[in-house]
């Protein structure tokens, strides 16, 4: 079942790939390039609750807006909006996903019932500090998901260590939760290497992960 | 005042509106680089050679970082009080402060969560420029009001600012405003700077002195004194004569 959430003038996609039994419910954030996966994915079978899946702005089912304009905290009002409408989650990110998955559990750590960081597409983001500046205007023709701008700007969205953690620190003093956030990912980009540092990060499997939030 | 000067001197004056202001379309997102990418799709439509640009404020961040990306595209730059600064942006949305405030965040998350469904508040043609006096205290009633039936638009029930209700100014965001002023020694593009010497509520704070150090060789900065942010609005006369001088 898909649940259509408004995020300002965006039709997000919600998909609830698993319903009940009654638990906290997992909320699924894809990769960059991405969409919610058809099914419950195989390594998250071992969850107590509900799962759902969001597809993120110009992914998946939701809308492809005009001219681009994307970065990651647009996105971690995408994940507000279906917080709003779950109530309390857990976050598994995948690469892109996971870095939205941080902003969120540092802004709302009161809503957010603990968020795995995973390994996926657009985890890296642009790097640190920015390279040269370009301007890439992708052909106007017909535009399906993901949206070719999506790809561009949040390939090259800045990710500085230190604007990192300070979200894993709001996470961790804010949260009801020991540990908040917990890393699966086996990449390390600076911004993962600098928040897996912090204390109240906790480093381990997605198994273990699982466990931990169920 | 200042566009109509430059047209007198023979110079065909093009102006837009960015994404989500003026007479421009509300858009779903809105970026510093969505708006950089818009000044291309102008500038594509608007000549084949290269030309000179004038930005004001954030239009000349924009117009520099435009500058930077199509050296090929831009002849000369002239930026009237929109030099990069080594402070914090305060006009510009998306793009400044690291200093995270839980508050700050969760405060944008709320306006996100209300925007789909916000209208601006409808006042009298006086209301609206009164209000847009206390950002820009040195600009006369007269000018305001006039701003005001550019800007806004009369509907039934008042007037209302045309900008997208959905743009929140300040917010947070990974960017640090050095980074543009480390890249302004490679500038290729000549240019002119003109800078206010007066603060005000929607100026960078920038001097002469911070930027100097940054200058690319042959570009010369004229200050301003007793001049606030709306450099070519308060000495429209003495901004289109200096500029004239560099474009000629």
């Amino acid at each position: 079942m898909t649940i259509d959430l408004v995020h300002g003038r965006i039709t997000l996609g919600l998909h609830e790939l698993r319903a009940g039994p009654d638990g906290t419910p997992l909320l699924l954030l894809h990769g960059l390039g991405e969409r919610t996966p058809a099914g419950v994915p195989d390594a998250v079978s071992t969850w107590g609750g509900p799962v759902y899946g969001l597809d993120f702005t110009g992914h998946g089912d939701s809308t492809v807006p005009a001219g681009g304009g994307y970065y990651a905290e647009v996105l971690m009002g995408d994940v507000d909006a279906a917080l709003a409408h779950l109530g309390p989650a857990a976050l598994y990110g995948r690469g892109l996903g996971a870095y939205v998955a941080l902003l969120v559990t540092g802004a709302r750590a009161d809503v957010v019932r603990g968020t795995i960081l995973g390994d996926g597409p657009g985890l890296a983001g642009g790097g640190t500090t920015p390279g040269s500046p370009f301007i890439v205007l992708p052909a106007p023709a017909k535009v399906v998901p993901p949206d070719p701008f999506a790809l561009v700007e949040l390939a090259s969205d800045v990710r500085p260590p230190d604007y990192a953690t300070a979200f894993a620190r709001q996470a961790t003093q804010a949260s009801e939760l020991a540990e908040p956030l917990a890393v699966v990912a086996r990449g390390r980009p600076d911004w993962l290497a600098a928040v897996t540092a912090e204390p109240g990060v906790r480093t381990c499997t997605l198994d273990q992960a699982l466990a931990l939030y169920s | 005042m200042f566009a109509p000067l430059l047209a007198d001197a023979g110079w065909r004056v093009v102006a837009w509106d960015h994404r989500g202001c003026g007479d421009s379309a509300h858009a779903a997102l809105y970026s510093w680089s969505a708006d950089v990418r818009d000044a291309l799709a102008v500038l594509d439509t608007v000549a084949d050679r290269p030309i000179p640009f004038i930005g004001h404020s954030k239009g000349g961040g924009l117009m520099l970082q435009l500058a930077e990306s199509c050296p090929h595209r831009i002849s000369k730059l002239v930026l009237i009080d929109g030099l990069p600064s080594p402070l914090a942006h305060p006009d510009i949305a998306d793009h400044e402060r690291t200093r995270l405030l839980a508050r700050e965040i969760s405060g944008w998350l709320d306006h996100r969560r209300r925007v789909a469904g916000n209208e601006r508040k409808p006042d009298t043609l006086d209301g609206l420029a009164a209000r847009r006096r206390r950002m820009n205290p040195r600009l006369s009633m007269e000018w305001l009001r006039y701003l005001v039936t550019v800007g806004g638009r009369h509907d039934a029930d008042g007037w209302r600012w045309k900008i997208d209700p959905a743009m929140r100014p300040g917010g947070f965001g990974p960017w640090r405003p050095s980074w543009a002023l480390e890249r302004l020694p490679g500038l290729a593009t000549p240019m002119l700077g003109l800078m206010g010497t007066q603060p005000e509520p929607m100026g960078w704070g920038a001097t002469p002195e911070m930027i100097e150090p940054y200058l690319p060789t042959g570009a010369r900065v004229v200050p301003f004194a007793d001049t606030g942010h709306f450099i070519h609005i308060e000495q429209p006369e003495r901004v289109a004569e200096l500029t004239l001088e560099f474009l000629a």
